[in-house]
């Protein structure tokens, strides 16, 4: 088969999946894994076979028309260089992993077979995005996201925070998902095409017209999508849905399309330094801010999308650098140890039956009750402080070194003040994340108190998976000085520079911590507050959604726990109760968006009401009353009909007789 | 012409014999009808109205149509009183007074009597006030002559009329018939 | 004669039946008034046939008529009131008022309430 063929394949599979998946669920559940995971599997595999063919070299392109659309054509294209070629193998490689992590995790759960086949829909779409030359085509697999998004994170759509979390994705998604529309029309009015090679060769011969227009708008799309500042508040809430949808979404997929369709149409942004600037503010803002956030999470989860949110940031602060390669390859490195973390979050949620790290502060033994998830989450959290020779370190440096090549005038048609704000955000961030990381071992696995309750053991599949993932997270750094030939051609390797400011402040970040945890932890004496949720027999996620739905209540928040023992809570002082709730974020948003919308609702609710009501009730009452008068004549009794009918009679005569009479 | 002839030499003021008897007993039949209507004693009424009745009989007889006269006593004062006698008796009507005679409708019954009768009064009295019945010469409805134009010029309708009578009487056997089923349930 | 005599004494004559139609409330009664207002027109059908001089009698042969179809309308009339009060148990005519809107159920349900306290006389009646 061409290679064609195959790439086209790509994503059919997992859709087909989906659809066999959907209508078989019901008649044949026997069927219903292996429709989720082979698909998946085979996309995997056959992502890598057009990888290794296109092999970093020319770009493939194939298109075909299906049906002529007038003077803008759209064509179902593919466009397949060596970023498609990679995130495509690593959406494949994520999917088939939380595709085999989810038959353990939600075994028993009576929607399972709508689940695996949403889940594939979303990786057939994220492949769509990934591998798609038209951006109109782009938009359908992007939009097919969200809506699986909304459905995914509400699968616990008993709990009113999955409810609200589902809701929330969909509505912050769609409010950047219209200036984004917007901005591929105008981006194809400008450039006559909606072809992504079309594209880049009008912005390569200066063809557009509105270049800073066009970047702000599409950007407006894109930080709804990859979460960044200020659309990002949906990322966090989305931890109500399922341990593996948040890998799969908030790793690999959802957020990972924004970033890269930045990274693909990256000449239109660059053409603009005014959408750089932004990008880069938008990027520092979102990384720092985040970070801070992620400290003073008490939601192991919510810590891991708050890290997400930030590692977003550095790859945004990649574009905004002009670095698309050190984009994708962070892009790349995160989403396997961030899958990583997501899913060993999964098992341990379900090992000691809360998402609580207070409470998970308070249990000893947890790394001996689950020996796979501690090593592999170690591994990850290595990778994700950025610490050599771990996958996370070489992206990030790639990062770094694009930032300060841009902050020192080196690289054409960036502003240094970007480059600047990116890489004194990029290091202030990996400080941070350093700190949280090491916050978040610490807590989860050097608890003091009673040994952590004995659930049973883990699934195999759920802790081979762990292993799967491990591999990348541990060793795909080391594959840097191979990946030149897949981006666009600049070396990534780290400069000795901003590897040692970068893992310098890392190091200082992990020891600050440390010594804070030491200092707080003698406070960790008390038992433990809050519950425990704790069903050995059923399905890893009755646990985490039972652990979800009890945060609110035994805590008063859904964020934060009041905790002495957190190292955070010193390290952060009075920015805690602030960075807790993510910098009032929502409130804004509630005061901003959700109040005058609630006040026009209770506005229309008056004048339909009241007033449109009262003309409506005025016209039956009308009619209504003259029936009942009519009605009280209608006594059944002739003799008052007869009397009716006789005295009409008499007036009419009488009438008569007197016209005659004047008319004589 | 004639009447306008007899007209200037007749008066109100100057009533003939004629008048003056149709005077009394129309006074006399009114009041009978009048105490008809209003008794509270059901039989009473059926009583009066026999009163009514003849004296109604008396005024044909005074308007020289004495075989309507007689038939009127034949028919109404003899058959129809007789019957609705015997209805009120099978209806089981109260013998004696009844305080519930008249209906609740009494006062708009008795407006719209009372504004009928003062138009129609009006309307009369306004139109014929100079209009007076020759009574003189040969009867006009003594049996001979009226034998003579019921059969000469009226046979059709007399005989429809037959048919429309029997009609009355298998319709009135049939209604008042006890059906099967009340014999049944008896 | 003046002519006005007989139709003053008609027309009297029909609203005092025209009050009996409206203000009984046995059916007999209301019977007995169109009787009245019956042989008011008749009086009139008299007094003008005799005044005109009508050479084929109209007036008195309609009279004739008129008195015919009063006897079938009072046979037919008698024996519809005994067929309501066989079946309702009264001839009430301001009893019989299914047609009113609204309030018919309760009058029906008042109606054979009537009814059976009448058969319950009845029978009280009869074992005396």
């Amino acid at each position: 088969m061409t290679t064609t063929t195959l790439a086209v394949l790509v994503p059919l599979l997992p859709f087909l999946g989906a659809v066999a998946g959907l209508l078989l669920g019901r008649t044949a559940p026997g069927f219903v894994r292996p429709l989720a995971v082979l698909p998946a599997l085979a996309a995997a595999v056959l992502a890598v076979t057009v990888a290794v063919r296109q092999g970093g070299g020319k770009a493939i392109d194939a298109s075909t028309q299906l049906t002529p659309t007038g003077s803008v054509p759209i064509d179902l294209a593919l466009h397949i260089d060596g970023f498609a070629a990679l995130v495509a193998v690593l959406v494949g490689v994520v999917a088939t992993c939380v595709q085999l992590y989810s038959t353990g995790y939600l075994r028993d759960d009576p929607r399972y077979p709508s689940y695996a086949a949403l889940v594939s829909l979303f990786t057939s779409a994220m492949l769509l995005v990934v591998y798609s030359g038209d951006l109109m085509v782009l938009l359908v697999g992007w939009e097919i996201m969200g809506i699986c998004s909304y459905f995914l994170v509400g699968h616990y759509w008993e709990t009113p925070e999955a409810r609200a979390a589902s809701l929330k994705a969909f509505l912050v998604t769609k409010l950047g998902d219209v200036p984004f529309l917007f901005g591929l029309f105008a981006l194809a009015a400008d450039a006559g095409t909606f072809r992504i090679t079309g594209i880049l060769g009008a912005v390569g011969s200066g063809g557009l017209d509105h270049p800073t227009l066009i970047a702000l708008l599409l950007l407006a799309g894109v930080a709804g999508k990859s979460a960044q500042f200020p659309l990002h508040t949906w990322l966090p809430d989305a931890m109500a849905g399922p341990t593996p949808v948040s890998a799969l979404i908030h790793a690999a997929t959802m957020v990972a399309a924004g970033v890269y369709f930045v990274a693909r149409l990256l000449p239109v942004f660059a053409s603009s330094a005014a959408a750089l600037t932004v990008l880069a503010v938008m990027a520092a803002v979102t990384m720092v801010g985040s970070a801070l956030a992620a400290l003073a999470q008490d939601d192991i989860k919510r810590v891991l999308a708050y890290s997400t949110i930030g590692q977003l940031g550095y790859m945004t602060g990649a574009l905004a650098v002009g670095d698309r390669g050190a984009a994708v390859f962070h892009l790349i490195s995160h989403g396997a140890f961030k899958a990583l973390l997501f899913l060993g979050a999964g098992v341990i949620i379900h090992a000691v039956g809360t998402n609580s790290l207070a409470a998970m502060s308070r249990m000893s033994g947890l790394p001996k009750r689950i020996p796979d998830a501690y090593w592999t989450m170690t591994i990850a959290l290595f990778a994700l402080a950025a610490i050599p020779p771990f996958a996370g370190f070489f992206s990030k440096e790639a990062v770094l070194v694009a930032a300060e090549h841009a902050s020192l005038g080196d690289t054409t048609g960036v502003p240094s003040g970007a480059g600047w704000t990116v890489l004194v955000a990029g290091l202030f961030t990996a400080l941070l994340t350093a700190a949280y990381a090491t916050r978040l071992w610490l807590l989860a696995f050097r608890g003091r108190g009673p040994a952590a309750p004995d659930h049973g053991k883990q699934p195999l599949v759920m802790n081979g998976v762990l292993w799967v993932l491990a591999v990348p997270s541990l060793a795909f750094g080391l594959a840097v000085t191979y990946l030149d030939d897949w981006f666009d051609g600049h070396a990534l390797t780290p400069t000795v520079t901003t590897a040692v400011l970068g893992t310098g402040v890392a190091l200082v970040g992990g020891l600050v911590t440390y010594g804070a945890w030491r200092h707080t932890t003698a406070m960790a004496a008390r038992p433990p507050i809050g519950a425990v949720a704790a069903h050995p027999e059923d399905s890893p996620a009755v646990s985490e959604a039972e652990a979800i739905a009890s945060h609110t209540p035994a805590y008063g928040d859904i964020a934060a726990a009041p905790d002495p023992a957190d190292p955070g809570r010193l390290l952060l002082g009075p920015l805690h109760r602030h960075a807790a709730v993510g910098f009032h974020l929502d409130a804004v948003y509630h005061a901003l968006f959700v109040r005058p919308v609630l006040a026009g609702a209770e506005l229309v609710r008056f004048l339909d009401r009241e007033v449109v009501e009262t003309y409506v009730r005025g016209a039956g009452a009308v009619p209504r009353l003259l029936g009942a008068g009519v009605r009280r004549a209608q006594t059944g009794n002739v003799q008052t009909y007869l009397s009716a009918l006789l005295a009409g009679s008499v007036v009419l005569a009488i009438a008569a007789v007197i016209v005659a009479a004047v008319g004589a | 012409m004639s009447h306008l002839a007899a007209a200037a030499e007749q008066g109100f003021l100057s009533p003939t014999g004629v008048e003056i008897a149709f005077l009394l007993v129309g006074i006399a039949t009114l009041g009978a009808a009048v105490v008809t209507v209003t008794t509270k004693q059901l039989v009473h009424a059926a009583l009066w109205l026999v009163v009514a009745l003849g004296g109604l009989a008396v005024e044909y007889l005074l308007l020289t149509a004495e075989f309507i006269a007689w038939v009127q006593v034949l028919i109404y004062v003899g058959s129809v009183v007789v019957l609705l006698l015997f209805g009120l008796m099978l209806t089981k009507a109260p013998i004696g007074r009844s305080p519930d005679a008249d209906s609740g409708n009494r006062w708009a019954a008795l407006t719209v009597a009372v504004a009928a009768a003062a138009a129609l009064v009006w309307v009369v009295v306004d139109a014929f006030r100079t209009q007076w019945i020759d009574l003189d010469g040969p009867a006009q409805g003594s049996t001979r002559v009226t034998g003579e134009f019921l059969f000469q010029h009226w046979v059709l309708p007399f005989e429809a009329l037959s048919v429309l009578l029997l009609a009355a009487l298998v319709g009135a056997i049939v209604l008042s018939r006890k059906s099967d089923n009340d014999k049944e349930q008896r | 004669m003046h002519l006005a005599y007989p139709a003053v004494l008609a027309a009297l004559l029909f609203c005092t039946g025209l009050y009996g139609v409206l203000a009984r409330r046995n059916a007999i009664l209301v019977l007995m008034s169109v009787e009245l207002m019956l042989n008011a027109v008749n009086l009139n059908l008299v007094a003008f046939d005799v005044w005109l001089r009508d050479t084929l009698h109209a007036g008195q042969a309609l009279t004739l008529f008129t008195i015919a179809i009063a006897a079938a309308e009072i046979g037919i009339g008698l024996s519809i009131v005994l067929m309501v009060y066989r079946n309702r148990g009264t001839s009430d005519v301001d009893k019989l008022r299914d047609t009113a809107e609204g309030r018919a159920a309760d009058d029906a349900a008042s109606a054979l309430a009537d009814k059976a306290a009448h058969e319950a006389a009845q029978k009280a009646e009869a074992a005396a």
